[in-house]
């Protein structure tokens, strides 16, 4: 739809812009043109009024050769053809409205005299053609800018959303249950190590609740939480749980957005682990270089474990939320060597300063 | 029940966490009906102490290690009670297509279990009726649609064997069993070829006879035999018989 059709206060506007256009016109074929000032004003205002429709046909052929990527030969083309046409039609008109007043009294004659202002009329006539072939393409690029907007404001949105559907789904309930049915075992056999379990269990808790408003936090923090998690785990699985850690202390005060890891741990553990009969290892490293923090969790899992439910529902979530949060400026990838999962992210390392 | 020694419930506990198995030990210790003969830590484990020690009932975890407990289900046959315990209530619907006694979500109350555990007695007492049906059918329907098979672990005695589908080359229906080959290899399953064959992706396996599934990558050529039957000739030399409503499908399947 045309974008000054599709509202009439636009429309309006308009042809309110072309009045001064008429008024010039008026000039033009009562001075130059010799017309008496009544035939002028009568002749330029029906002609604007007409051609001010006949213009707005230009934005056909301007949408369809946009600026940047038509030829020149081509631009140059369509629209001196659309004007000359344009411009035709204009004089084809202008000779009917000169027959049709020349019947009247005050316009005698009229028909004859205006046939030698043709020429003048066709120049005009292109020329207010072209004009409104600038104008839509201004109109096209206000719209193509406002269009870009909303997209930009969409995506946002978007990413904001993805942002807070992972957080709802990382602390997942099932560990939650996991946990409080060790906790009911201990309570009769070692209720010393229930308690204990509880705390952890609690303190975990507490430090994810108020994670979700935050943008980022330092990866200390994230590894702490990844230590309360585990301590709660450990409790669970006992020996078959191996926590080994690399990290450069320069990485500790990086900025990461919060839970970024505890799922790729916790998925570790549960598609990992959880599989083994004798346990095993699960590795951390982080380190930073040249303005970019690297991150790897390994471990060890079964290539012939039975298939398990939800399986890459938390590595999906993690990938979503950096792309969101990065775009290219991230880097997420998995891969599988013999029985060691390694998932590898790299990340611009931000510090606090700089992170809205 | 007595106390008598013969009667008594021969109990099995399945769980790879000490803890977990430690709160079932816990709650059956208050029953002087139930023995608990082992405990188990994996499916492997379970499948050989379910074969050696035949308990009556099972407490079964569902995500372990090495076999699940709908796996090991399978292997072990339905001639019991089983009560499937895990943090998961999603796999409950499924586990009642099995015919399991019953359902019980981590973290257990004493009077859920006493009650699951009530259930149990009548099942083996023969006052709660399920129609009989052999587990592996019953594991076959009890899949969830639209994924099918991407292992199939097939027992022989106590140990288990885990073929993973890619690894199969061909099943042939021998009596009640299905023979299962891979890489050379044949093993038997207690399962109908019918309900294997639709536990198959029919993108890769085919019914190519009453009696057989092929996996269509190993099929090299289809020579005619006889009047009006024909044979798929597999990458290591092996002939199969192809029925002629079989026939049709695999060159309907081969034309694509």
């Amino acid at each position: 739809m045309h974008p000054i059709l599709a509202q009439l206060r636009r429309l309006l506007l308009y042809l309110l812009g072309w009045i001064p256009l008429a008024g010039m016109l008026t000039y033009l074929l009562a001075v130059p043109g010799g017309l008496s000032w009544l035939e002028a004003t009568t002749v330029a205002f029906v002609l604007c009024l007409l051609y001010a429709f006949v213009c707005l046909a230009a934005w056909y052929p301007c949408q369809a050769t946009p600026l940047e990527q038509s030829g020149l030969s081509r631009f140059l083309f369509t629209h001196v053809a659309g004007a000359l046409v344009a411009s035709g039609l204009w004089l084809f008109a202008a000779r009917i409205l000169g027959r049709m007043l020349a019947s009247l009294d005050d316009y005698r004659g009229i028909d004859t005299r205006l046939t030698k202002d043709f020429p003048l009329l066709f120049a005009t006539g292109v020329l207010l053609y072209l004009l409104a072939v600038g104008f839509h393409y201004v109109l096209l690029a206000v719209e193509a800018s406002r269009e870009a907007e909303a997209r930009v404001m969409q995506a946002s949105v978007l990413a904001r959303e993805a942002e807070l559907r992972a957080l709802k789904a990382q602390v997942n309930p099932h560990f939650l249950f996991n946990s409080l049915n060790s906790i009911s075992a201990l309570t009769t056999s070692d209720a010393p190590k229930a308690r204990e379990m509880c705390i952890l269990l609690g303190d975990f808790l507490r430090r994810t609740l108020g994670l979700g408003e935050k943008a980022a936090i330092p990866l200390e923090e994230e590894i702490s939480l990844i230590h309360a998690f585990l301590a709660v785990e450990k409790i669970r699985y006992g020996a078959r749980l191996q926590m080994e850690e690399k990290i450069d202390p320069e990485a500790l005060d990086a900025q990461v957005p919060p839970l970024l890891l505890q799922p790729l741990v916790e998925n570790a553990v549960g598609h990992g682990i959880a599989n083994l009969v004798e346990g095993g290892w699960i590795r951390l490293a982080a380190e930073r270089r040249d303005g970019e923090l690297s991150i790897v969790v390994e471990n060890l899992f079964d290539p012939e474990a039975p298939p398990r439910r939800k399986s890459g529902v938390g590595l999906a979530n993690v990938r979503q939320r950096l792309e969101a949060r990065y775009g290219n400026r991230a880097k997420f990838a998995t891969s599988v060597d013999g029985s060691c999962f390694r998932v590898a992210i790299s990340l611009p390392a931000e510090s606090k300063e700089r992170v809205p | 029940m007595t106390s008598d020694t013969s009667k008594k419930i021969r109990t099995l506990i399945v769980d790879d966490e000490d803890l977990a198995r430690q709160v079932l030990r816990e709650f059956l210790s208050a029953h002087p009906e139930i023995e608990i003969v082992a405990e188990c830590a994996n499916g492997f484990e379970a499948v050989k102490c379910a074969t050696e020690l035949e308990p009556d009932l099972l407490f079964l975890d569902i995500q372990m290690p090495k076999l699940d407990g709908f796996e090991v289900l399978e292997l072990i046959g339905a001639n019991r009670a089983v009560v499937f315990v895990t943090a998961y209530d999603a796999f409950a619907i499924r586990a009642f297509e099995v015919h399991a006694v019953d359902y019980l979500l981590k973290p257990i109350g004493a009077e859920r279990f006493n009650a699951a555990l009530e259930r149990a007695k009548e099942r083996l007492s023969g006052k709660l009726q399920t129609a009989p049906l052999p587990a592996m059918e019953l594991a076959a329907s009890a899949r969830p649609p639209s994924q099918y098979l991407d292992r199939i672990p097939v027992r022989d005695g106590t140990s288990v064997f885990i073929i993973p589908v890619a690894k199969l080359d061909y099943a042939e229906a021998q009596d009640d069993y299905v023979a299962l080959a891979s890489g050379g290899k044949k093993h038997l399953k207690q399962q109908t070829i019918s309900s294997l064959e639709a536990a198959l992706d029919p993108s890769r396996f085919l019914r190519i006879h009453r009696s057989c599934i092929v996996n269509l990558e190993r099929v090299v050529k289809i020579e005619p035999f006889g009047k009006d039957t024909h044979v798929a000739v597999l990458a290591g030399g092996t002939q199969l018989p192809v029925s002629r409503a079989g026939h049709a499908r695999l060159r309907a399947f081969l034309d694509r």
